[in-house]
């Protein structure tokens, strides 16, 4: 696949602060890739310097192999959905979409044909001569969908659409998104903080932390085998362990010894010299009786969630470990418990400088 | 942003007020340390010092411009209230009637308090019926007073409302819900809040005020004669231009020290209808709170709307007393005996047939249409850009600016007309069409800024980027997304630029002469020769135009009210 877009040493700054680090990125043609990150986290800001809105302070844009550093934003073939839409309140829907037909000068019948089209797509033909702040919030945001696709950019950025939607009608546009990206097959950069529209949306994910990428990987990778504590964190729910080796394989976590030979991250288990963190996902661990268990714990407390059931364990270092279980399991609070899990579903981190 | 691609939009504006603001007042200040062979002395503030008479008309000065903010102040402040209760709907109906008295020129509104308070005037005649010796009745200070307060209302009420409008509607039903009464909740928590408006009101109307001269010197006595007045006679019976200039000093210093303690109290920004991050101490909110305790002791706990009905009530009188009192010019001016006397003689048209023949009036009239839209133009283009600058600065630069912008709304008028004399006379402007347009342009631009910031202020500057992004140039962008969205604001803007300039007298009297008059300078020539019918006549006819004006505002600014609701 053919390079679409390329930041070389990327970096913003205003005065003293960074806003991001110089940051090197390539995005294949026809991609879904989602810049995911707490706020703060420079995804906003690398984002607006590929739309051209901000100016990067060093570094260099590449689209399709060509300097657009200081391209306008109007001439990069890209589109932007805002957050808040940005619907212009005083043109109807019609011309909303439209606007950016005129400004590339189109003619009448083929502005119509296009209009109509991106109309159709969102399913909103029907409101065409509605005004912005007659509708939804919802219907708000497929009319901002729809201008930006309506000209057709090669690559359209989306700077967290559904962050004003309820969770249903967020869940819901979240699939229509994902068809929209195949039918159009153009290239999407999506910025969000919610880590499971990340995992649902993208064919791969740019986590962000501290003005820097943490970590670039698809999802199941982001997911499976987080290269940081951050990541580990960030993605899903985990129970991060404080280990410190003890000899070649055996590393001494909550007062036992664990055998990780097997588990993720074995070069970290290689060079670590002392001290490490364990991740377990709480669906990879299992209850089982106090003697079999990698870990033992008191059951603190258990929670229902409707598909299954979490049980949290008090470790005797007074952490509290998630377990996820059968809905029908429903271990007694007070009971002691063994926790255990298969050895590679198991990762083990590098202890890193914490700011 | 940086500095120099932020700053360019308002550089004409800078230019500008450097040219024919900054640059003439300074001249005149430095003018006024001089003696009459251009020496440097303090001679002409040791005449003003050693003189008692000038003491005096200092005074008086303060005190009047002190009472007269106190008053309109405290009668505003219940209206200004009652518009923030209201819907968008009900307070643009209401706006009409506040709006109408403060866009009916000064020198209309104190010809009719003449036409009231005089010997012969309407309320003199009615006491006569009733009291054997009435001269008198209305003192000399409490004429001056009544009229400007009746002219500064307005001014009050439309600088206390922006300020109240930002306070959370929902403060005051959360403190009930704590268990605060109405009267509680008012003291403690809209009346502390509100205090930056009511600064600011204060401000405005005492800076006014004290460059006031038409209100003194219509219906006043030699005893409540105003500073103003005397800069102008020195100017033009005494030809003492370095004189006039000490007392513009002292004028222009007193309203600056009023203005630095605003700023420290405050906050500038109000000004901007801007409420500022305050701390209060809980001295001052102890005070509030027992006052709280003590009015809530006397009202017992009305119903809802109980109390709401006196406030609507006490506006209807207040708006009925700004708006009669003038209306007493339109049966004068249909009046058939050559004096203005009560009650009128009905009927005759021929008032205005003398109005609109006599060649003097008609292009008094012409020149004031004229000069108003060439300064409206002038102003809202470079109001536009400074506002624009505004906005995309950092911080610190935009209050420097802001300053900048509004600094002719802060100087007295009379101090600009001065400075503007001593520049004109000098490069040929005066009695120019050119020079009274450069000076009100000068008069209007604050007005501009003012009015396009809090425009700009609501304005989502994302869609300009979605714009950018759509591919639209800077200009189309303009053209397309930011102008047709401000429209409202735009034509209000320039309505009010219009009227500041067709209004103005203290900037006519100076600057234009001869035979090129302005119409409020033609009135106020003829006002202070005789009370003819020509005069109602002349205006009757301003107040259809004011009406017409302000109908146009209030249709523009409930159109797009509409718009933004979607109806």
């Amino acid at each position: 696949m053919t390079v679409k877009l390329e930041a070389r040493s990327l970096g913003k700054t205003y005065g003293q602060f960074v806003a991001l680090q110089p940051t090197n990125i390539q995005v294949k043609e026809g991609e879904f890739l989602t810049l995911l990150g707490p706020s703060g986290s420079g995804k906003t800001t690398l984002l607006q310097m590929i739309s051209g809105l901000v100016l990067p302070t060093s570094g260099q844009l590449l689209i399709d192999g060509k300097d657009a550093t200081h391209t306008a934003p109007g001439k990069r073939g890209m589109g932007l959905v805002f957050q808040s839409y940005a619907l212009f309140p005083h043109m109807s829907v019609w011309d909303n979409v439209a606007y950016g037909l005129r400004m590339r000068r189109l003619g009448k019948a083929e502005t119509k044909t296009a209009v109509d089209d991106a109309l159709a797509m969102v399913r909103m033909q029907d409101f065409a001569h509605r005004y912005p702040n007659e509708l939804s919030g919802g219907q708000q945001q497929r009319i901002a969908l729809a201008r930006c696709f309506a000209y057709r950019p090669s690559v359209i950025l989306l700077d967290e659409p559904l962050g004003a939607l309820d969770k249903n009608l967020r869940e819901h546009m979240q699939l229509e998104i994902r068809h929209m990206h195949k039918e159009l097959g153009a290239t999407f950069i999506y910025v969000t903080h919610d880590q499971e529209e990340a995992l649902t949306l993208s064919d791969r994910i740019c986590l962000m932390n501290r003005a820097r990428i943490e970590q670039l990987a698809t999802p199941q990778e982001l997911y499976d085998r987080p290269a940081t504590r951050f990541a580990a964190e960030f993605i899903g729910h985990s129970n991060v362990l404080q280990v410190r080796r003890e000899n070649s394989q055996q590393f001494a976590v909550e007062g036992r010894l664990v055998d990780f030979s097997g588990c993720v991250g074995q070069e970290v288990a290689q060079t670590v010299a002392e001290d490490a963190f364990v991740l377990v996902r709480p669906e990879a661990a299992r209850l089982t009786e106090p003697a079999k268990g990698l870990l033992v714990g008191y059951v603190d407390e258990c929670v229902f969630l409707g598909s299954d059931t979490r049980a949290l364990i008090r470790l005797p270092s007074g952490a509290r470990f998630s377990v996820r279980c059968a809905r029908q399991v429903k271990p007694l609070v007070g009971n002691q418990v063994g926790i255990t899990w298969d050895a590679d579903r198991a990762t083990l981190l590098a202890a890193e400088a914490r700011p | 942003m940086n500095l120099r691609r932020g700053l360019w939009p308002a550089i004409p504006a800078l230019l500008f007020l450097c040219l024919f603001f900054l640059l003439p007042v300074g001249e005149m200040l430095m003018g006024s340390f001089q003696d009459a062979n251009g020496d440097l002395s303090l001679g002409n503030f040791q005449r003003i010092a050693s003189t008692p008479i000038y003491g005096r008309v200092l005074g008086i000065t303060f005190w009047i411009s002190a009472l007269t903010a106190l008053v309109a102040v405290l009668l505003a402040y219940p209206i200004a209230y009652l518009l923030t209760r209201l819907s968008p709907y009900g307070r643009e109906r209401w706006m009409l009637w506040i709006m109408l008295p403060f866009w009916t020129s000064y020198l209309v509104k104190t010809y009719a308090w003449m036409l009231l308070l005089s010997r012969k005037g309407l309320v003199t005649t009615l006491a006569a019926s009733v009291i054997d010796n009435p001269s008198g009745l209305v003192p000399a200070l409490s004429g001056v007073l009544i009229g400007m307060v009746h002219s500064m209302l307005p001014l009050a009420v439309i600088t206390l409302l922006p300020i109240m409008r930002s306070i959370d509607q929902r403060l005051a039903p959360a403190a009930q819900t704590l268990g605060a009464s109405r009267a509680m909740s008012f003291f403690s928590i809209f009346l502390p809040l509100s205090a930056p408006g009511i600064a600011a009101a204060a401000l405005l109307v005492f800076i006014t005020s004290l460059g006031f001269f038409i209100v003194p010197a219509l219906l006043g006595s030699p005893r409540e004669m105003m500073v103003a007045q005397l800069v102008i006679s020195s100017v033009l019976d005494l030809f003492d231009m370095r004189f006039a200039g000490a007392l513009s000093v002292v004028l222009l210093a007193s309203s600056l020290v009023v203005f630095l303690i605003y700023d420290r109290v405050a906050g500038l920004s109000s000004l901007g209808g801007e409420a500022p991050e305050g701390k209060r101490s809980g001295r001052g909110l102890q005070v509030l709170i027992w006052l709280g305790h003590f009015t809530a002791r006397f009202g017992k706990e009305r119903a809802r709307g109980g109390d709401s009905k006196l406030l609507t009530g006490y506006s209807i009188v207040l708006v009925m007393l700004l708006i009669l009192p003038v209306l007493i010019v339109v049966p004068l001016a249909f009046t058939s005996s050559p004096f203005i006397a009560f009650p009128p003689k009905m009927y005759s048209f021929k008032w205005f047939e003398e109005f609109f023949t006599s060649p003097v009036w008609q292009a008094a009239l012409m020149r004031s249409f004229g000069v108003g839209i060439a300064t409206a133009l002038l102003a809202l283009v470079l109001g536009f850009g400074a506002t624009m600058a505004l906005t995309r600065l950092s911080a610190g630069w935009r209050k420097g600016l802001f300053v900048l912008f509004i600094a002719p709304l802060i100087v007295p008028r009379i101090v600009i007309a001065l400075g503007l004399l001593y520049l004109f006379s000098r490069i040929g402007l005066a009695g120019k069409d050119l020079g009274l347009v450069l000076g009100h342009t000068v008069l209007a631009l604050p007005y501009v800024v003012v009015t396009l910031s809090a425009a700009f202020k609501q304005y989502d500057w994302r869609l300009d980027d979605a714009a950018r992004m759509l591919g639209a140039s800077t200009f189309t962008r303009l053209r397309t997304v930011t102008l047709p969205l401000m429209s409202a604001s735009l034509v209000s803007a320039f309505l009010l630029a219009f009227i500041t300039s067709f209004d103005d007298l203290t900037v006519a009297i100076f600057v234009s002469g001869g035979i090129n008059t302005t119409l409020p300078k033609q009135m106020w020539d003829s006002i202070q020769l005789a009370l003819t019918p020509t005069l109602a006549a002349a205006s009757t006819t301003l107040l259809v135009f004011i009406v017409f004006f302000a109908v146009v505002a209030q249709w523009v600014s409930r159109r797009s009210i509409s718009k933004r609701k979607g109806l």
